[in-house]
Formats: structure tokens, C-alpha cells, sequence
């Protein structure tokens, strides 16, 4: 889908020159307004993911580490967003080689818009020279820099609550310069992926996944919470602090995933565009609303009680699942897709627990294995052959699984990951921050 | 003059609190605390694992009245909190041997 955007301008191009055409054709300058206004205003849509996921992870980890997880949310987006600008989408989009694309600093506009915005008067070579590319360059970066923060959003949730800070940044750091880029160039950059025919329309694979992968690796190398796993393998519940504010986050992160989804057609320049964006909201909505009824259906047939959390967790299952597919032209294959991804969650949550891995927010259940089955999804329902699509998923995932390793081991044994066992006691709001989320309701509220 | 200690279930707090103002006792001091008694736990469940809590949440009234106004005092708090249901509390009495008001230094019953 990723290089749909160059034969929607070239169609617009070649309308406009035509002499007697009737007024149904869109100009190419119309055309590339609104291409940059898709990019732009769905790229503010998933920004606003972020802080869904910083609402969601606050509100279901304890109130002693609730500040921490706040601050890592809004430094990771920022360091995502700088990194990606440095080196980040050159090395994903630019002259993509098959592998990766190339090692260039700082990614800025074009010689061509330079020259439109910088003339006095606008001239028509001018104006083409810059409506020829289809979108305003900065958007496009802009629209992609979104996803790579939301990848790197996936790992803060699971490894919360007894991870050390700048490690944590150092490996984002990572994650957003090289492995997300390198991976994304396989496909979206035209790699060898996307020759190949693997079809990932917003990234079930390619955002979601990868960040769950990285999840599943740190959590392993960190280890668990103290007190979390017993000595028999039982699993010991630490409920979340603050569920409505858990709540709040997936209506956010709901809401976002509209230009999550919608902005990955990648242009709207023309009435099929449009229709087409169309199609992707409401398969979007219905996936993300089976979803939740699936969890809810789910776990009341298992325990005999709704778990809100696991309703939360399966609008996100739903969301994500329906990623790599969107498009789709029949509207119930997404409470199909999104229904059977709301229900993977409810099993796979308790079977992570059980597997001894310690993921505070289920975002391995979410993001891993609802992107995997989004994905296989794709294959399933005619969108795609199963075999390429399952060669993109183990190719992406062994990449990102190793590079991930690498990264987290080395943290481990040169800085440390983990905060010892009496600041983890303590909290890392005061271990980390020397401050409490709460003060009226912690130590302090002893003192004044 | 005695420490009447009772601990009973948070919801019964108003209606103790208003059995005793009819008395015209004038103070009162409350703590929120959690126990259990005969009244076990009870289990809840999150994302999949069971666990139970032991120790139920309860509120602690704790009222120094003169002698002669203990067993009404007593009674007063027993009917207030009782529901008949299992968990309904305890009420203790303790000696108290000596009694200050802060703001004029009155002692003993005068500072009731």
C-alpha cells in the first residue's frame, strides 16, 4: 500500500495537463495539499497515541512508580521523534537497497520546496517542481516519525516498574535509529520485503510486533517484579493504581489509531482516496469494538467476572489486529479479524504469567501476538499469500528478537537494568525522580 | 474514667456517630484500619490470577467517657453498628488514668 501515493500523483499529473477536461479531475497542486493534509492531520492523531499510552501504563502500574512511567512516556517520544529525524528515516526510505536504506544526518526538506517557499513570487515551474513529489516531504517525515514513537511506546509498559532509566533511553535510542528503520525499509522503504508481496497496510507487523518483540526480550532479561512470581509458580496479582485513567488512555489510544489507520493510505488527494479513508475508520472501529466484546465475552465465560482491564486490553487486541489489513472491503471480516484478536488477549495475558514473563500492561499479548495473528490475518482473508506474509513476520521478528537481545544484554552487563531490590521497594518515583506522584497520599503526606 | 474502643464495619460510622452525639458524647476520634475476625476474607481476581485478601477494611471509634456513662455509651455503639451479618466488630473498654484538654489544662472529667 506504502507505494500506491506515486501513481495516485501521476494520475493527477497527467489530468491536469489535459486541455478540455471537465471539472471532476483534481488539480496536481489540490492533489498535494490534500496528500500533505492527510499526513499532517493523521500524524497529530497518532501523536496523540502517546498519550494514551502514557495514561494507559500510569494508570495500571502502582502509585509509586506512576511519575516515572509518566516521565519515560513523554522522553521516549521526544528522543523517538530526534533520532528518527537524525538518522531514523534516511536509513529507512532513502535509496533503499533491498537491506536498509542510507546513513545520512538529519533529514530536512528538499532543494525544490526550499525554493517555493523562499521566491517572492511563486512561478509555475516552481510550484510543479514541488507538487511533481505528490506531498510536502517534512510531512511524510512527520507522518512516519509517529509510528516509530508508538513502536517505542510498546516496551515501556511491559518492563515498568524495575527498569533503570537511561538504559531504558539508551535502548529507545537504539530501537528508533537502527532497528525500527532497518526492519521498516524491508517494506514500507520498497525493500525486499515488499517485493516480495508481504503486505502489512499499517503495521501490525511492522510497528506493533517489533515493539512487542522488544518487549518480550527485555522483560525476559530483566526479569520479573520482586514479589510478582511465587516459589510454587503462582502468580501474584499487582492490580494497576488508577483505572480510570487506564481507561481514558485506550479511548485515547482508539481515537489515534484513526490516523493510525486512516493515514497509511498515504494520500487523499482524490475521491478514491477519500472512499478509501472511509473504508479504514470504520474497519478500524468495528475491530477495536469486537475486540472489547470478544474480552468481555471471554472473560466472563473463564472467571465468571468482566475484567476491566482485559475489556481495555481487547480494544487495543482489536486495534491492532485490524492493522495490517484495514482495507478490507467487507466491514464484518473486522469484528471477524478483530473479535478473534480480543480473544487471543484473554488466553494469552494468563499464559505469559505463566511462562514466568512479567509484562505489566499485557502489551505482549497485545501487540505481539494480536500483530502476528493481524498479520497471518491478512494471508487468510485474501489480502495476500499466508507464506509471504509468514516470512515477513519470522524475518522481522528474528531481526528485531537478536538486535533486541544484543542491545538489552549489553545494558545489563555494562550499566545495570534493574534498580535494586530497595529502591524497587521504595518506588521509583522517589529512587529515580526524588519525587511522589501523589504527595498528599504517600510519605510525604505524613510530614505536611 | 474508660477508653471505649470499637472497631465496626465503615458504613455503620453515621449511625454511631449519631447514637453517641444523642448521648451527648462530644468527641470522638476515628481511625480507618483493616482486620478480620471470624469474618474471613474474600477473593478477587486480576487479569487472570486469584488472590485473597485477608484483611477487610474497617473503622476504629475511640471515645473517652466518665464512669458512669460507660454501659450506655457500650450499648449505645453495639445497637448503632450491629447488622447481624458476620463481621459486625468488637467494642473494647480500657482504663484511662489520667485525661488533659489542650487548649485550658482542665484534667479528668473536666476535660471530657
Amino acid at each position: 500500500m506504502r507505494k500506491s501515493l506515486l501513481g495516485v500523483a501521476a494520475i493527477a499529473a497527467g489530468m491536469s495537463l489535459a486541455p478540455t477536461i471537465a471539472s471532476a479531475a483534481v488539480n496536481e497542486e489540490t492533489a498535494f495539499v490534500f496528500n500533505t493534509f492527510s499526513f499532517l492531520i493523521h500524524g497529530v492523531l497518532v501523536m496523540f497515541m502517546a498519550a494514551g499510552f502514557a495514561m494507559l501504563e500510569a494508570g495500571l502500574v502502582r502509585t509509586k512508580n506512576t511519575a516515572a512511567i509518566c516521565l519515560k512516556n513523554i522522553a521516549l517520544y521526544s528522543i523517538a521523534g530526534i533520532m528518527y529525524y537524525a538518522v531514523g528515516y534516511s536509513l529507512m526510505y532513502t535509496d533503499v537497497s533491498g537491506y536498509i536504506g542510507s546513513l545520512s544526518l538529519f533529514y530536512d526538506t528538499s532543494a525544490e520546496e526550499l525554493a517555493l517557499l523562499g521566491a517572492d513570487e511563486k512561478t509555475a515551474e516552481q510550484i510543479a517542481a514541488v507538487t511533481g513529489n505528490g506531498y510536502s516531504v517534512m510531512s511524510d517525515w512527520f507522518f512516519q516519525m509517529v509510528f516509530v514513537a508508538t513502536a517505542a511506546s510498546i516496551v515501556s509498559g511491559t518492563v515498568a516498574e524495575r527498569i533503570k532509566f537511561w538504559p531504558f533511553m539508551i535502548f529507545v535510542v537504539v530501537l528508533t535509529a537502527v532497528i525500527y528503520p532497518i526492519q521498516g525499509s524491508w517494506t514500507w522503504g520498497g525493500g525486499w520485503l515488499s517485493e516480495m508481496g508481504f503486505s502489512d497496510f499499517a503495521g501490525s507487523t511492522i510497528v506493533h510486533s517489533v515493539g512487542g518483540w522488544a518487549a518480550l526480550v527485555g522483560a525476559i532479561i530483566l526479569g520479573p517484579r520482586k514479589g510478582k512470581f511465587g516459589a510454587n509458580g503462582q502468580v501474584q496479582p499487582i492490580p494497576g493504581a488508577n483505572l480510570p485513567l487506564a481507561t481514558m488512555g485506550t479511548f485515547i489510544l482508539w481515537f489515534g489509531w484513526f490516523g493510525f489507520n486512516g493515514g497509511s493510505q498515504l494520500a487523499l488527494g482524490s475521491a478514491a482516496d477519500a472512499a478509501a479513508i472511509a473504508i479504514v475508520y470504520v474497519n478500524t472501529n468495528l475491530g477495536a469494538a469486537a475486540g472489547v466484546v470478544a474480552a468481555m465475552a471471554v472473560s466472563q465465560m473463564l472467571y465468571g467476572k468482566i475484567d476491566l482491564t482485559m475489556a481495555l486490553n481487547g480494544a487495543l487486541a482489536g486495534l491492532v489486529s485490524i492493522t495490517a489489513g484495514p482495507d478490507l472491503q467487507s466491514h464484518y471480516l473486522s469484528l471477524v479479524i478483530g473479535g478473534v484478536g480480543g480473544a487471543l488477549v484473554v488466553f494469552a495475558i494468563p499464559m505469559i504469567d505463566k511462562l514466568k514473563i512479567d509484562d505489566v500492561v499485557g502489551a505482549i499479548s497485545v501487540h505481539l501476538v494480536c500483530g502476528i495473528w493481524g498479520t497471518l490475518a491478512v494471508g487468510i482473508f485474501g489480502g495476500g499469500a499466508i507464506v509471504t506474509q509468514v516470512v515477513g513476520i519470522v524475518a522481522i521478528g528474528a531481526f528485531t528478537v537478536i538486535v533486541s537481545a544484543v542491545v538489552w544484554f549489553a545494558l545489563k552487563f555494562t550499566m545495570g537494568l534493574r534498580v535494586d531490590e530497595e529502591d524497587e521497594f521504595r518506588g521509583l518515583d522517589q529512587a529515580e525522580l526524588g519525587l511522589e506522584a501523589y504527595p498528599e497520599f504517600g510519605p510525604r503526606a505524613q510530614v505536611m | 474514667m474508660k477508653l471505649v474502643m470499637a472497631i465496626i464495619k465503615p458504613f455503620k460510622l453515621e449511625d454511631v456517630r449519631e447514637a453517641l452525639t444523642a448521648l451527648n458524647v462530644e468527641g470522638l476520634t476515628v481511625t480507618e484500619v483493616k482486620g478480620f475476625g471470624r469474618q474471613k476474607g474474600q477473593t478477587e481476581i486480576y487479569r487472570g490470577a486469584e488472590y485473597t485478601l485477608s484483611f477487610l477494611p474497617k473503622v476504629k471509634i475511640e471515645v473517652v467517657v466518665p464512669d458512669d456513662r460507660i454501659d450506655a455509651t457500650v450499648e449505645a455503639i453495639q445497637a448503632a453498628a450491629h447488622t447481624g451479618r458476620i463481621g459486625d466488630g468488637k467494642v473494647f473498654v480500657t482504663d484511662v488514668s489520667k485525661a488533659v484538654r489542650i487548649r485550658t489544662g482542665e484534667t479528668n472529667n473536666d476535660a471530657l
